[in-house]
């Protein structure tokens, strides 16, 4: 169901035209036939989300298509076209979430009743948050709304890992755990904002494909690396161009003729003074506070991070880039006669190596892996045998997708999926009170597999005879997606 | 541009679809071919208009039912109020609490005025009206959970009941419900009349005041919603062996006073797994199948 229960009013109602109920629909919710809703203001078709397994089991249509005549074996035949399970059982609605359901197929019964929708138990979130500020220690306890929802799990190049969900926090908690646990899942995995605290570590607002938000401070970029690092990464590409170089950074600012990398292209020494504690050769920590200046320092003036320089090394004459870690800020100095730096136009290879370094900044991205398993149940939906379904997918004969997105299978028993939320359409997952979600699942194989491994050969329907009636409609995609 | 509703035979041949707003009914008729397709015919014909046929008199029907009087003028909304009237005396109920079942009865009943049939169904998201001919029989199972294939409990409907309505309410359908049933499926003489006292009964398997209920006015969920600023159930936390029997059995006790009075013919009640029969249509219990669980 898409109506949402759980949320306040948020913005206007609006009236409905598409039939003469003219349902009045708040906010994030639906009208009277549960397929039109508001969102944000606007009118769109929200079809409820079906399961492959229902839709089959009632008279299905997710199941492997052939565009015309003989298939060429390529997985799908337009690459424009990707019959989803999203909304798959809408345009039939006998497997609405209708209580009663004609179908004379199963077990000579003419009708049979669904009271409950019961999908994926065995879910949750890989959270990826490009972000180098402290977000809490390996396993620490994250929470949502105060219910544990997951943990942090290990840190990555550049980012923090999350895990969240999974059954013990779905169905092994409290109920509200379950719940909270549930709405935080569905919300990230359809690109929703949530708000995270981590257990001795910060608050972090987490949206699929937008930068965290971490203690209220939006991250921009990730950086190249730290000034070290980068030291290390252009030393060859400065080597000759330029003196000296300073690369400040809050975590550690790297200085060329004294790190390692300079050494050993034979830079000679000169004379620079840093302020804060050395590390090690040409690394130093603490140059000032944390902050929005250079290089996440509180700078604003570069040269506050320098003392005098030394007259014994030093030479007027001598040149100077100082960079950020992320090529945001950079200056470039001359030594004058007193040895003092003036600052200068930037010679233009030296502007190019800024330059690269800030296009070695990715955005600094929050990504979420919806990550599940498809039982027993739910591959009976699609044939009478579910573990010819396994191996088949484990041979690849068959093509697991979510959405219409590609997922990765993950190597061993069953089939257990990740998918970027991010590759989805809008609104693709649901859920259903148990807690579990709700998530679009489609296998795409060949027609002659397919009966092979016992596929529900009788429903199997053109993709011609989608294509050229009503059922095919756009999906809604909202802003901020990718298709 | 005038809205067209969606008519067309579903891909087994065999079924009709009818879908017009949040009008949605399944068809099936059995009898030689001329008959099958002069119902459907039928059918075709009078679900289109419908609906605006209902929305013409959809403010009034939105309105608590009088145990007597009715204004209403369409021959469906008249059906509806006829079928919540004997309720309106003890409880709030509007016409819109027979509107799925008063629908399915119309069609079948266009059905009926121009063709001979075995038997026909008209399935209108759950709430079926049937038709049987002598020595005919459907077979109506149910199932607790769809990802368990299983049919955990099938009815018996033959000629020789007289039921010919089946309807369920319950809190996980599209209306909402005042009470905390997972679904109260009834049978009655008619789909009206059985969608009318699933409602009621629905709404009498509850526990007030109990913690793990949240419940919102109806209003700040659907603003036009008929049952006004009543609360109704969002959401059901764990509820003990006991509270799950107490629950039932204030739905059963409405269910046997209903049924006493002739208003309905037998009632299954669910809620959190348990189920309680009311009535004495065969029912048996059928063996799941094993499959292990998503």
């Amino acid at each position: 169901m898409v109506t949402d229960t759980t949320t306040g009013a948020a913005g206007d109602k609006i009236r409905c035209d598409a039939c003469p109920v003219m349902c009045y629909i708040k906010s994030g919710a639906a009208g009277a036939c549960d397929r039109y809703a508001n969102h944000d203001g606007k009118l769109v078709r929200v079809d409820p989300h079906i399961v492959l397994e229902r839709t089959v089991s009632h008279g299905g249509r997710v199941v492997p298509f052939q565009a015309t005549g003989d298939w060429d074996g390529k997985i799908v035949r337009q690459p424009d076209i990707v019959v989803t399970a999203i909304g798959a059982g809408t345009t039939y609605p006998d497997y609405k979430p209708a209580p009663f359901i004609v179908s004379s197929e199963i077990d000579g019964v003419d009708m049979v009743t669904v009271v409950t929708e019961g999908i994926f138990s065995y879910c949750g979130v890989k959270v990826k948050i490009d972000t180098d500020r402290y977000l809490g220690a390996e396993t620490a306890i994250v929470r949502a709304q105060g219910e544990a929802v997951g943990h942090v799990t290990t840190s990555e190049y550049g980012s923090q890992m999350l895990s969240l969900g999974g059954v013990h926090h779905l169905t092994g908690g409290s109920k509200k755990e379950g719940r909270v646990t549930c709405d935080t899942l569905m919300d990230l995995s359809n690109c929703k904002p949530v708000e995270l605290k981590v257990d001795g570590g910060a608050t972090v607002i987490v949206e699929a494909g937008r930068p965290p938000i971490v203690n209220g401070v939006t991250e921009e970029r990730m950086r190249v690396g730290c000034g070290s690092a980068t030291i290390g990464m252009f030393a060859k590409q400065w080597h000759g161009k330029v003196d000296e170089v300073v690369v400040v950074d809050d975590h550690i600012t790297g200085v060329l003729s004294e790190h390692q990398a300079g050494k050993l292209l034979d830079i000679a020494d000169t004379g620079i003074k840093m302020k804060g504690r050395r590390s090690t050769p040409g690394r130093y920590f603490q140059v000032a506070e944390p902050g929005t200046g250079w290089g996440g320092t509180n700078i604003s003036d570069p040269l506050a991070i320098l003392g005098p320089f030394d007259a014994r090394e030093a030479r007027p004459g001598m040149t100077m880039l100082m960079v950020s870690t992320t090529g945001d800020h950079a200056s470039y100095y001359v030594l004058d006669q007193a040895l003092r730096p003036i600052e200068k136009e930037m010679p233009r290879d030296l502007k190019s190596s800024v330059e690269r370094i800030q296009e070695n900044c990715e955005p600094a991205l929050c990504t979420v892996l919806f990550m599940a398993g498809a039982g027993g149940s739910l591959r009976a939906g699609v044939t009478d045998n579910p573990v010819r379904l396994t191996r088949s997918v484990k041979d690849a004969l068959t093509r697991v997708t979510s959405g219409g997105a590609p997922v990765y299978v993950w190597p061993g028993g069953g089939i257990t999926f990740m998918v970027d939320v991010t590759q989805m359409p809008a609104g693709a997952f649901g859920y259903v009170p148990t807690p579990a979600l709700v998530a679009p699942i489609e296998f795409t194989l060949r027609l002659s597999d397919y009966g092979a491994l016992g596929g529900h050969m009788d429903y199997v329907r053109p993709l011609t005879s989608l294509r050229n009636s009503a059922e095919i409609r756009p999906m809604p995609y909202l802003p901020g997606r990718r298709a | 541009m005038r809205r067209l509703p969606q008519i067309k035979l579903l891909p087994d041949g065999r079924r009709l679809h009818l879908n017009d707003g949040p009008i949605d009914l399944i068809v099936e008729a059995n009898g030689n071919g001329a008959d099958v397709r002069a119902a459907y015919a039928a059918a075709a014909r009078r679900f289109d208009g419908l609906l605006d046929e209902l929305c013409a008199e959809l403010a009034e029907l939105r309105k608590a039912a009088h145990p007597v009087h009715c204004h209403l003028k369409g021959v469906v909304a008249r059906r509806m109020h006829a079928a919540v009237a004997p309720f309106a005396r003890n409880w709030f109920i509007t016409p819109m609490a027979a509107v799925a079942g008063s629908v399915a009865e119309e069609i079948l009943g266009a059905m009926l005025g121009v063709a001979q049939m075995r038997r026909a169904y008209v399935n209108n998201g759950g709430d079926i009206a049937l038709h049987l001919e002598g020595g005919q029989q459907f077979c109506i199972g149910l199932i607790d959970r769809p990802d368990q294939l299983g049919i955990m409990h099938t009815l018996m409907v033959d000629a020789a009941h007289l039921s010919r309505g089946i309807a369920t309410s319950g809190r996980h359908g599209r209306s909402f419900s005042l009470g905390i049933a997972d679904a109260v499926t009834v049978l009655a003489k008619t789909a009206a009349q059985a969608d009318a006292a699933a409602t009621i009964i629905g709404n009498a398997v509850d526990l007030p005041g109990h913690p793990a209920i949240v419940r919102r006015p109806a209003n700040e969920l659907q603003p036009d919603s008929d049952l006004g600023s009543r609360l109704v159930t969002c959401e059901v936390g764990r509820l003990s062996d006991g509270e799950v029997m107490q629950a039932l059995s204030g739905g059963e006790g409405v269910a046997r006073n209903l049924l006493a009075a002739g208003l309905i013919d037998g009632a299954a009640l669910r809620l959190s797994g348990e189920i309680l029969v009311v009535g004495t249509y065969d029912q048996r219990a059928h063996h799941e199948r094993e499959l292990e669980t998503a």
